[in-house]
């Protein structure tokens, strides 16, 4: 007996009908389409962007060449050569991140015993020729330099759950 | 009311050194661009209401970055495929190769002369109208089959056999409904089917109520018919790529597409015009007019939009059930009760 109701109800399209309804609540629904350049979407603050070695507010570079960040690196994205300085401290003299093997995982700034290479919120960057995603010493200072208020407040508001 | 074709065809002879034949032709010329240079324009706009009719069901924006509100993307997809290269692959048959898209799109423009948009708007008012839709609809199928055929590629040939299955099932159903029309109206002619439709009841005179079973058979049918979800198999991007047209780039390909379009809006046309009374206003008091047949045209267009949005794709198999097993019973106990209901001049359609 069921069958035949069965039948009849799907000659009704009723099913069908349904779905319509259904896609056409959606048809009147808010969009939710982030239009780009012009909107955002929120960001975190351990969005891990573009990297930078920060210096102490003195001037001094926080980095203390440990290598830390380069033995942890998975992609073996990072290149770090050091000697000590005429006053006794050790000090790269070179640091090189390529950001064309760097796989954004954040271990390098999660491994820095002086909170020296972190990962910036910026992410619209691009190279335009080879070696622009070459991230040397110079650059990534500059980095720092750039962004450094935006650094200092995010490792603010994220100390208490380091 | 003024007829400006009769007024062009007085101007042309008044310039005195055109012979008569050529102005003769030269209005009917004038007269089939007035039809198609819209159709055309309709096509183009409709393929961005589609993506946005889709977006916005999908809760999304669609298209509008292309002017304002992305009214100009039309055009710049247009000009997109003029400037890309037509391939013609190495192993195909190339006369029919080219000949294909021009195959499916002409019977999709020539369909429009009998339409007609008004009591006295139309281009061929011949008594075999519904004849001519039938004969000419059917013939859309060939530059499908003959594109997957020619174009010697395993998924184009796959689309094009389960093209050619489908139609031809659909095919049936489809002149089954129309025989229904034909039988309520008591013509061929696609002028008197609207005449017929005029009654009292405003909307409720239309064939649509008597013929209910008729009319949704024969919308899904139109649906099968152009290959539009949820009845394209022949297409399938996600399963034979894109089936018959997927050897075709530039222009051919544009020409697939407007032979797509143009037939969903021929199928929306013809059905308003069979079912939902063309130019009869729904509303008693206000007059008649072409805009009625657009609006109804265009909510069909609409139906199809949502269809598509809505709808996964059927199975091979279960077309051909629908078609077969369903629809073809349904619209052959449906036509034996027009023929009762005209017989017995059941009021308020038949009572004349």
């Amino acid at each position: 007996m069921s069958a035949v109701a069965d039948y009849f109800k799907s000659l009704t399209l009723w099913e069908l009908v349904k779905g319509l309804k259904l896609t056409g609540t959606y048809l009147f629904d808010r969009k939710i389409t982030v239009q780009y350049p012009e909107e955002k979407t929120p960001m975190s603050p351990r969005f891990r962007g573009l990297h930078a070695l920060r210096r102490y507010p003195n001037g001094e570079e926080r980095c203390i060449a440990c290598k830390l960040c380069e033995a942890v690196c998975p992609a073996l994205a990072i290149t770090i050569e050091s000697e000590p300085r005429d006053d006794g401290t050790r000090r790269t003299t070179k640091y090189e991140i390529d950001l064309t093997k760097c796989i954004f995982c954040g271990f390098c700034e999660e491994s820095c015993p002086v909170d020296s290479i972190v990962e910036t919120r910026h992410f619209e960057y691009h190279g335009e020729k080879r070696g622009d995603l070459l991230m040397t010493k110079e650059k990534l200072l500059a980095n720092a330099e750039r962004f450094e208020a935006q650094i200092a407040a995010d490792r603010a508001t994220e100390a208490r759950y380091r | 009311m003024i007829n400006p074709f009769a007024l062009l065809q007085e101007q042309l002879t008044a310039l005195g050194f055109i012979p008569a034949p050529l102005v003769v032709v030269a209005v009917i010329v004038a007269k089939i661009l007035v039809i198609v240079l819209p159709l055309m324009g309709g096509v183009a706009y409709l393929t961005l209401a589609e993506r946005k009719v889709i977006g916005y069901i999908q809760v999304r924006l669609g298209p509008n970055r292309v002017g304002p509100k992305g009214l100009l993307q039309p055009i710049a997809d247009a000009l997109k495929l003029l400037t890309k290269e037509m391939v013609v692959p190495s192993g195909a048959s190339r006369f029919l190769f080219i000949i294909a898209p021009i195959l499916a799109l002409g019977p999709a423009l020539a369909a429009w002369a009998v339409i007609p948009f008004h009591s006295e708007v139309v281009l061929a008012d011949i008594n075999a109208g519904l004849l001519y839709l039938l004969a000419l609809t059917s013939l859309g199928v060939y530059g499908i089959i003959v594109a997957g055929w020619s174009s010697n590629s395993k998924y184009a040939f796959l689309g094009a056999m389960r093209s050619a299955a489908q139609i031809v099932s659909y095919e049936i159903a489809m002149g089954f409904a129309l025989v229904g029309v034909l039988v309520a109206a008591g013509s061929l002619n696609l002028g008197d089917i609207v005449a017929a439709q005029r009654g009292g009841l405003g909307p409720l005179s239309w064939f649509w109520v008597p013929l209910f079973p008729l009319f949704i058979i024969y919308f899904i049918s139109g649906v099968a018919e152009t290959n539009r979800a949820p009845f394209d198999v022949s297409e399938g991007e996600s399963e034979i790529v894109a089936g018959f047209h997927v050897e075709y780039a530039g222009m051919g390909f544009a020409l697939f597409f407007l032979a797509e379009y143009a037939n969903m809006i021929l199928i929306s046309a013809l059905t308003s015009v069979m079912f939902l009374g063309g130019w009869l206003s729904p509303i008693p008091g206000i007059p008649d007019g072409i805009h009625w047949f657009l609006a109804k045209t265009s909510f069909f267009l609409f139906l199809f939009l949502w269809f598509r949005a809505t709808f996964p794709r059927y199975r091979y198999d279960q077309i051909m059930r629908l078609g077969w097993k369903i629809f073809l019973p349904i619209t052959i106990v449906w036509i034996v009760v027009v023929a009762a209901m005209v017989v017995w001049k059941l009021p308020p359609w038949f009572a004349a």
